[in-house]
């Protein structure tokens, strides 16, 4: 965020900087004032109607609408990478409407609007983290009533959650969520951090840069503020735990990063790539090579 | 070596570019143009006009156009340029009983003041494909009739009902400022007007559905169609610097008023009470399912067991908007390696411990069998 947020004509497209109109961007900024107030509550607020469609992203574009200034530098991944076909076509978005910069490095970036993955490289003080979210309730799929779930977090009422998970490791001997792995953030409220897998819940704790999540079909905002407690929930005898690979990426050797696995051909070929493009290319410009390389 | 699969500015590009070959088809065909389908697609332009809650024909019909027919993706277009518009305030509340009628039957009355009037209606048309039309024959010119434009020559029949007190009032206008979903998150539960707003804007299909499903015991509301009523109305507007209403013109709309058995309770006698349904244009199927599906959200407030689908407001308001809907149904093809690669890891560990499991001797462990039951 910079603090030139006075800018508003953006040159030749007709529309205003970063496409919203500056009542709606105070109205999202409220939101998300309160969200910041009240770590991991869930404000609502009145979604507009974007121009791509809801499910892919457009609650994240609208926080990244309001919050960006003419000085950002915006980098947007999708699945970890600046090339993915949505994550390209939101880049463009702001590139058209706001003219900002653009870059695909994590440490250059100053607002970062990503889906399902947290970037490898640690964030830092200053820099904005905005998630795309499709449900922002983490109890929905226990409770489908919001008039229900929003008494549940009044209540801190979670038990609900913590059966759900006690009878995963019933049933499997594992508590079964993979990803959008649900955390308590500030001691307080149980918040859904967006379909990332749990792999990355760590690094949102007592993390040096805001993180702002926005749902837009459901109309929701929410916030981490910097340095805030998040714990993943667990129980003393089943302690939460991160997926581990077997192996690093075949292109960078990066150990401890999240692997995507890439099918070479019909005969069981497969090598496993680095999820995060920036953290790889950045690995390999620095002479890291992976097996495969 | 891995060959990058993920996708890339000129993939997109490219793609826009065949879309837009795509779309206009043959090109020894002749191009359609905004006007033909304004005119001639009437009916398809009133539904995006309606679900995209922006009265403009013109501008539903350039959409239907772009979106090569697609309804959603049309009202998409619509909304998506809607929501850009400034507000610069709302107008005087429609009379309807005022409205310049194309057509005005009732169900409940034979005859009745202003008389039945069938206008343009598919209705008791045989549905025999018309091959004269193959080749744009004209049709024969239509028969006249004087315009009834005299609210007190064809008054609603809801209000005739209701001088006798046989149907239930309509709440009196308290001037209070009505809610606006676009620009306020829905509260549940959510008032009338908001509710009658999120199914004005719903998908056709998904409401006529809900109506349909009233009618088939899930739900049941006797209903009765008191009236539809379709015409042009006029739009008033009180400018704050005026301070008395001016004319803006004049919409397109159908009404219905659907009239549905209530057998009283201790405080209210037995009477009649009201679903209702507004569209633009001429949209009957749409505003009678729509007044269907109005009386049945209205269960909680008459005192009914909110039991069914059609009755549970969260249900029908989270779901009826097609844009929302379509929006996260096809997000389903955005990549989703990163969730998938997870559950894979969880399934082969799963599988790995049951093959393992499978390959030991049994040990019954009673600890373990408590906390598995």
């Amino acid at each position: 965020m910079s603090p030139q947020g006075t800018v508003t004509v953006s040159a030749g497209t007709g529309y205003n900087f970063a496409y919203l109109d500056e009542g709606t961007k105070r109205m999202i900024r409220r939101a998300i004032l309160k969200a910041i107030a009240i770590p991991g509550y869930q404000v609502p607020f009145a979604a507009r109607e974007m121009p791509m469609p809801y499910g892919w992203g457009t609650g994240g574009v609208q926080v990244t609408a309001a919050i960006l200034g003419a000085a950002d530098v915006l980098k947007v991944i999708d699945q970890g990478a600046d090339d993915t076909t949505n994550a390209v076509s939101i880049r463009r978005f702001f590139t058209a409407t706001a003219g900002v910069a653009t870059t695909t490095r994590t440490a250059e970036a100053t607002v970062i609007q990503t889906r399902h993955r947290i970037p490898e490289a640690p964030l830092t003080e200053g820099q904005v983290l905005v998630y795309q979210v499709p449900i922002p309730e983490p109890l929905r799929f226990l409770e489908p009533r919001e008039t229900e779930t929003r008494q549940l977090h009044a209540l801190a009422e979670y038990g609900l959650m913590h059966v759900k998970l006690y009878e995963d490791i019933a049933r499997h001997g594992h508590i079964a969520t993979t990803y959008a792995y649900p955390v308590e953030v500030a001691g307080r409220y149980v918040m859904d951090p967006s379909p990332t897998p749990k792999f990355d819940n760590p690094k949102m704790d007592d993390c040096p840069a805001l993180q702002l999540f926005g749902a837009g079909r459901e109309k929701r905002i929410y916030a981490i503020p910097p340095y805030t407690q998040v714990r993943s929930l667990d129980f003393e005898d089943h302690p939460f735990r991160v997926q581990r690979f077997d192996r690093p990426c075949a292109l960078c050797g990066a150990e401890g990063v999240y692997l995507d696995e890439v099918i070479l051909d019909d005969a069981g070929g497969r090598m496993f790539v680095c999820s995060d493009t920036d953290h790889c290319e950045t690995r390999r410009a620095d002479g890291h090579t992976g097996e495969a390389a | 070596m891995y060959v990058a699969v993920k996708g890339g500015e000129a993939a997109i590009d490219n793609a826009h570019r065949l879309l837009a070959e795509v779309r206009r088809g043959d090109p020894a065909v002749p191009e359609l143009t905004v006007a033909q389908i304004r005119e001639q697609m009437r009916l398809l332009v009133d539904r995006v006009m309606t679900e995209g809650s922006l009265y403009d024909p013109d501008l539903a019909a350039l959409a239907l156009k772009q979106a090569r027919g697609d309804v959603v993706e049309a009202v998409f277009l619509v909304r998506a340029y809607r929501t850009t518009l400034p507000r610069f305030g709302a107008t005087e509340p429609l009379d309807t009983g005022g409205m310049t009628l194309a057509r005005r039957i009732s169900a409940t009355f034979k005859d009745l003041p202003g008389g039945q009037v069938l206008g343009p209606t598919f209705d008791y048309t045989h549905r025999l494909v018309d091959f004269a039309l193959e080749d744009g024959a004209d049709p024969a010119p239509a028969a006249e009739a004087k315009p009834e434009a005299d609210a007190a020559a064809c008054p609603r029949v809801t209000d005739l009902l209701g001088q006798a007190g046989l149907l239930e009032p309509s709440p009196p206008d308290e001037g209070a400022p009505v809610g606006d979903l676009t620009r306020e998150p829905v509260d549940y539960p959510a008032d009338r007007a908001l509710r009658l707003q999120g199914l004005a804007r719903g998908d056709e299909g998904f409401i006529l559905a809900l109506g349909y499903s009233t009618q088939r015991g899930y739900g049941r509301t006797h209903p009765f169609v008191g009236e539809i009523r379709v015409g042009a109305v006029e739009l008033e507007f009180t400018p704050e610097e005026l301070g008395f209403p001016v004319s803006l013109g004049t919409v397109d709309l159908t009404e219905c008023q659907m009239i549905n058995q209530f057998h009283g309770s201790g405080a209210v006698p037995p009477q009649f009470t009201r679903g209702y349904g507004l569209v633009f244009g001429q949209g009957e199927r749409k505003a009678m399912a729509m007044a269907l599906v109005d009386r049945s959200l209205r269960a909680a407030e008459l005192g009914e067991a909110v039991v069914v689908p059609a009755q549970d407001q969260e249900f029908v308001l989270a779901h009826c908007d097609s844009l929302q809907a379509t929006g996260f149904v096809e997000h389903m093809k955005l990549p989703h390696y990163v969730d998938f690669q997870a559950e894979l890891e969880l399934v082969r560990r799963l599988r790995a411990e049951h093959a393992a499991l499978a390959a030991e001797p049994v040990q019954d462990d009673p600890t373990l069998r408590e906390a598995a039951e």
